[in-house]
């Protein structure tokens, strides 16, 4: 582990509004959120020295440079797997900053995936031999040809393991459109649903997904800024430390199409993540004050409760029936209302929450919020005052 | 009518299969492992040297679904996708045909259906019990 005086630091986030139509394009969107990001650290978006964004990012670094005006830049990586990479970037931003290769790292991620395409339909264009592509190749065909197709498929044996019905995945919705509710920036505020809206919304995805099972399709940008301690004291905001980052893919093993490796039950993947953080931290994930997990779709949230070790396999319908993943219960899940309920910037938006939480700045602030869990599957980061 | 399969370098030998009728999985020659999808190397003892071998074209299935909204591209009506595990241990997306309701746990057998530009998919139904 790095001295404290050179450890990773969240010091700026910054996010423009969350919609359906921006009316601008990506470049600008994700340029927006950089300034308001830097101005939101204090530091001078020239000085950007190295930045990460994700494989699927329509907008290209060169372009991202021309913009904030930044001089040099030492670092740059795409990082794979759709929003598996959103906190996969945390991973890269420590690395980079506690390596010294750079001092003032940049995550940036911005989409008109609601007005100028929609990212939840059908897509004919993908090179597949440019990218992992077998979700495409090996399901076109056969009529799998959504992300709520392929997430439903691979959480059926799950699901019919453990007897999860529509109801229990209903609860999770309700969880989180009740926190977007209260939070101004989410697209649902004073807009929360019963589990019965839920029951009576349309099917998506046959047996398993219905429509408010569904994140929705946003317009909007992201940026986070990363440095070191000893440069984040000098800063405007209180340092978010980033106490630890792992990240882990396994052989065989596919994102939202994970149809060919393990049981089909487990998530391994976080598993690993989960205990490399305890490790490295001194903190297991659900001894932190507030989880910000990805929640494309609902089933993703019972999987990585057991993956990430909220408790144990087969348990999570019962963990959110108990009422552990509410604002004032024991492990409060996504204050913002996740994806599903503020908005699908890819999962950056759950990043920016948990470093509000930790500050103190959020619009439902959890007390004593010391520490956040922020998770995407593969990867998963405890940051913390 | 269904849509073609997308087929490159490294996978057209599966689907060309499929339209002579036959039914394969690639497989190592040097060390005889077997693997699907198809890919350049053998993970285990890194051999370039490939050939297939017939499968039996029996299976399990292990989920379902439908694609109801958007409804599936190119078909008349969304079909039911499966992921079936085959006797031989890997795992494929394909289709239940058939009047018959998917079951998870469910026995079926290869059939193959036709696509729009005259090529084939391997495709499941269920076995007479
Ligand atoms: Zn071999």
């Amino acid at each position: 582990m790095v001295a404290a005086s050179q450890q990773a630091c969240i010091v700026g986030i910054g996010q423009t509004e969350f919609s359906k139509a921006s009316g601008r394009s990506e470049q600008q969107l994700a340029a927006e959120a950089v300034l308001r990001a830097c101005q939101d650290a204090g530091v001078d978006p020239k000085s950007i020295d190295g930045m990460t964004t994700f494989s699927l990012d329509n907008s290209d670094e060169v372009d991202i440079m021309r913009s904030l005006g930044c001089e040099e830049i030492k670092y740059t990586t795409r990082l794979p797997q759709g929003g598996a990479a959103s906190v996969a970037t945390i991973v890269h931003a420590k690395n980079a900053v506690e390596s010294g290769i750079c001092d003032t790292f940049l995550i940036f991620r911005a989409m008109n995936e609601r007005s100028q395409y929609r990212f939840g339909q059908p897509h004919f264009n993908i090179s597949p031999d440019a990218h992992s592509s077998t979700f495409m190749e090996w399901c076109f065909p056969f009529g799998a040809q959504t992300p709520a197709a392929w997430e439903a498929l691979s959480c059926g044996p799950y699901l019919n393991k453990y007897g999860v019905t529509s109801e229990d995945l209903g609860r999770i919705a309700v969880t989180f459109r009740k926190a977007a509710a209260t939070n101004p920036a989410s697209w649902f505020y004073e807009k929360p649903i019963t589990l019965d809206d839920h029951q009576n919304s349309r099917w998506i995805v046959e047996p398993t997904l219905r429509l408010l099972d569904c994140c929705q399709e946003s317009d909007g940008g992201v940026a986070i800024i990363i440095t070191r301690a000893d440069k984040a004291k000098d800063l405007m905001q209180m340092p978010v430390r980033i106490l630890g980052a792992e990240y882990s893919m396994l052989f065989n093993h596919e994102i939202i199409s994970d149809f060919y490796a393990g049981d089909l039950i487990r998530n391994e993947n976080s598993e690993i993540v989960a205990d490399r953080l305890e490790a490295s931290t001194g903190i297991a994930p659900k001894d932190t004050n507030v989880a910000m997990i990805y929640d494309n779709f609902t089933p993703q949230i019972l999987r990585q409760l057991e993956g990430f070790k909220y408790c144990g396999i087969g348990e999570a319908k019962d963990y959110v029936k108990d009422g552990h993943l509410e604002l004032d219960g024991k492990t409060p899940l996504s204050p913002n209302g996740g994806l599903m309920g503020e908005g699908y910037i890819h999962g950056m938006n759950n990043i920016t929450e948990g470093v509000r939480q930790v500050r103190g700045q959020a619009a439902n602030q959890i007390e004593n919020a010391n520490t956040a869990f922020i998770a995407s599957g593969v990867a998963g980061a405890i940051i913390g005052k | 009518m269904r849509p073609d399969p997308i087929q490159r370098l490294d996978t057209t030998f599966f689907w060309d299969a499929c339209e002579r009728g036959e039914f394969l999985a690639q497989k190592c020659e040097p060390c005889n492992k077997l693997w699907h999808p198809p890919r350049p190397m053998c993970p285990d003892c890194h051999s370039l040297e490939k050939s297939t071998q017939n499968l039996s074209g029996k299976a399990t299935i292990l989920s379902w679904v439908r694609q109801v909204r958007p409804a599936s591209f190119g078909f008349k009506e969304s079909p039911i996708v499966i992921l079936v595990e085959l006797e031989e241990g890997l795992r494929m997306v394909s289709n239940l045909v058939g009047d018959e309701p998917p079951e998870i746990g469910d026995p079926v057998e290869v059939d193959f259906a036709k696509t729009s530009g005259g090529k084939a998919v391997p495709v499941f139904k269920k076995v007479a019990s």
